[in-house]
């Protein structure tokens, strides 16, 4: 694999409680190439939107990064001057939020929002003309007179895609999809996933997918990043990470889905509650979750090479499955 | 219900509200009243039958056209202490009142909304010198503050809308600065940042649009309160200067005369409450056509 796009190192992200500091993301590393798809998958609370908002620097006072590298490009986020930092949000590193209704200004129409990104930075060439062709290019037909209209009269689908359009306009490298199907039925599920697919293999976009669907992952990124309690519990190819987890939550995860081939398969739920992230010790965060706990687990356990590209937070990884 | 949405022409909902706003009988019928009475204001010198500042003492006190036999001819509402025509002064008088008010509430919400936009959105010590700003000046009583500075700065239609505006903008500001805050945490306002647009932008062209339909309700409830306090300080001989008819100062002519000419005081008093009440169910009108949540009784 060449340079990777986004690389990023031992990523702290912390949280100021009334019970102590939180560290929200702990420790977090990982890559996205150009034209790759990674996608990010864990229960609620484990991270995931933490680690990319603080990749794009919109982590909101009082919550701050607190330790860790996040090069983009060979140029380390962190280091960058705000206004530097600003151009290059939506120019480099785009955001595309879960609720498509909320993400768009319900006082503007989609034109005026697509046109203003587009001068926003300094993107050369007739804004009209160019926020047509990326309405059309997401799929709403019609492009040139549903300019004029006003969010609330898209439809939940075009919504989704017009944002995506929004998000695209600047042609970014990279685009952190935070949940982009979770409010959306299946057909425009698949509308939608079909359009990031196209365009990462047409523009090399970089596309990082935040879901809870386990499905989505599977079918459309060929790397998965599962994250348990602020850390990366497991990374790897998503074909070998599904068909051969190496860390017991991924385990977990898998034994918790219905699945419609083996459709008298007994559900197994993960016993127990994700950690209180204010009280957690330097141990394995999962321990008290997992049915191959043993002493040791009570010491830090690094993230390491369980081979074949795969990179797992466990120190039994070889006997989960 | 979507399939109508779809179909309907693009409304945005500016455009939604006005059409509420146009069912609203009552509402209608007030603002065409205030509307009237701009009319009158704007073409005063056109409209006026007579000089408003020209006295005939042999005119004095003499009683509006229904009210005696032997009145002046062509003075329908009689006149003053000193002979003028009160309706003429009436019609010029409304210039005095709607302009001042007009003034001052369209300098108060510029500034009350920069000033609440800039508190809510930035936060911090921003917010918390511009706030400070507001509680000190609310903590005034309106007139004692407004002839405070009248006082110092002397009577005058200029100074009469500095000193309203002064105390004006801090009811705009505290709309807007709850209104901001309130949309800072919206999607919308991440995602403009995450497309890496300035704060300046984020304000002016993704918050803005969103806060103004209760700007425009606040603007229109204060422009009431704004020509009773211009007629009060008139009132008081501390506002306009005579001859420049105003419809406070007409009030204060008439009340020597109170027994003997009523209509002196009265009239101009009734315009201010016609008026008055004229702007505050016009405006609850366009409150009610903004915030549709309130609009539920209709």
């Amino acid at each position: 694999m060449s340079a990777p796009l986004l690389s990023v190192r031992g990523l702290r992200t912390v949280f100021p409680t009334r019970r102590g500091p939180l560290a929200a993301a702990d420790g977090v590393d990982f890559d996205i190439a150009a034209g790759e798809a990674l996608g990010v998958v864990g229960e609620s609370g484990s991270g995931k939107s933490v680690t990319f908002l603080s990749v794009l620097g919109l982590i909101r006072p009082p919550g701050r990064v607190e330790a860790g590298e996040i090069l983009f490009g060979g140029r380390d986020l962190r280091r960058m001057p705000a206004p530097e930092l600003r151009a290059l949000r939506g120019r480099m590193l785009a955001l595309a939020m879960q609720d498509a209704l909320s993400a768009l200004n319900p006082s503007l129409t989609i034109g005026t929002q697509i046109v203003e990104t587009l001068r926003a930075h300094g993107i050369p060439g007739d804004p009209r003309a160019e926020a047509v062709r990326l309405l059309g290019r997401v799929g709403i037909p019609d492009a040139a007179r549903r300019l004029g209209d006003y969010p609330h009269q898209f439809s939940g689908g075009m919504r989704q895609r017009a944002m995506i359009a929004i998000s695209l306009a600047a042609r970014p490298r990279l685009l952190v999809a935070d949940e982009p199907t979770t409010a959306l039925d299946v057909t425009i599920r698949a509308q939608v996933l079909y359009l990031l697919d196209e365009l990462r293999v047409e523009d090399g976009l970089a596309v990082a997918m935040i879901t809870h669907d386990l499905a989505v992952v599977a079918e459309r990124c060929e790397r998965v990043m599962v994250m348990y309690a602020g850390q990366v519990a497991e990374t790897g190819p998503t074909a070998e990470v599904i068909a051969r987890p190496r860390h017991p939550y991924t385990r977990g995860l898998m034994e918790s889905l219905p699945r419609l081939d083996q459709p008298d398969r007994p559900l197994h739920p993960i016993p127990g509650q994700v950690p209180d992230l204010a009280a957690v010790d330097a141990g394995c965060r999962f321990r008290n979750r997992c049915a191959l706990a043993v002493a040791a687990c009570a010491a830090p356990v690094p993230l390491r090479d369980v081979g074949a590209e795969r990179l797992s937070r466990c120190i039994r990884a070889e006997e989960v499955s | 219900m979507s399939a109508s949405l779809a179909d309907a022409a693009p409304l945005s909902p500016t455009a939604l509200a006005l059409r509420r706003f146009l069912r609203n009988g009552t509402a209608l019928v007030a603002a065409a009243v205030v509307v009237l009475a701009a009319l009158l204001a704007v073409f005063a010198p056109w409209i006026a039958p007579q000089d408003p500042t020209d006295a005939d003492l042999f005119r004095r006190l003499c009683a509006p056209a229904w009210a005696a036999a032997d009145t002046a001819a062509g003075y329908w509402l009689g006149c003053d202490s000193l002979g003028r025509d009160i309706l003429s002064r009436l019609i010029h008088g409304a210039r005095v009142s709607l302009s001042v008010a007009a003034m001052v509430v369209c300098i108060a919400a510029v500034i009350g909304t920069l000033a609440g936009l800039a508190a809510g959105y930035f936060g911090g010590w921003v917010d918390a010198l511009i706030s400070r700003l507001v509680d000190t000046l609310l903590g005034f009583p309106y007139l004692v503050f407004a002839i405070g500075l009248m006082a110092m700065m002397g009577p005058g239609l200029h100074n009469i809308v500095l000193a309203l505006v002064l105390k004006e903008w801090i009811f705009t500001c505290r709309v807007v600065r709850g209104e901001t805050l309130a949309a800072r945490e919206q999607d919308y306002v991440e995602a403009a940042r995450a497309l890496g647009c300035s704060p300046g932008h984020i304000m002016l062209r993704e918050i803005l649009p969103n806060v103004l339909s209760p700007v425009l309700v606040v603007a229109t409830f204060r422009m009431a309160y704004v020509i009773i306090m211009e007629a009060s300080l008139s009132f008081l001989g501390l506002g306009v200067q005579p001859p420049t008819p105003s419809w406070g100062s007409m009030v204060s002519d008439g009340r020597e005369f109170l027994v003997d000419a009523w209509w002196v005081s009265t009239l101009p008093g009734l315009c201010i409450l016609a008026l008055v009440l004229s702007i505050n169910l016009a405006s609850q009108g366009l409150r009610d056509a903004f915030d549709p949540r309130l609009h539920q009784s209709s």
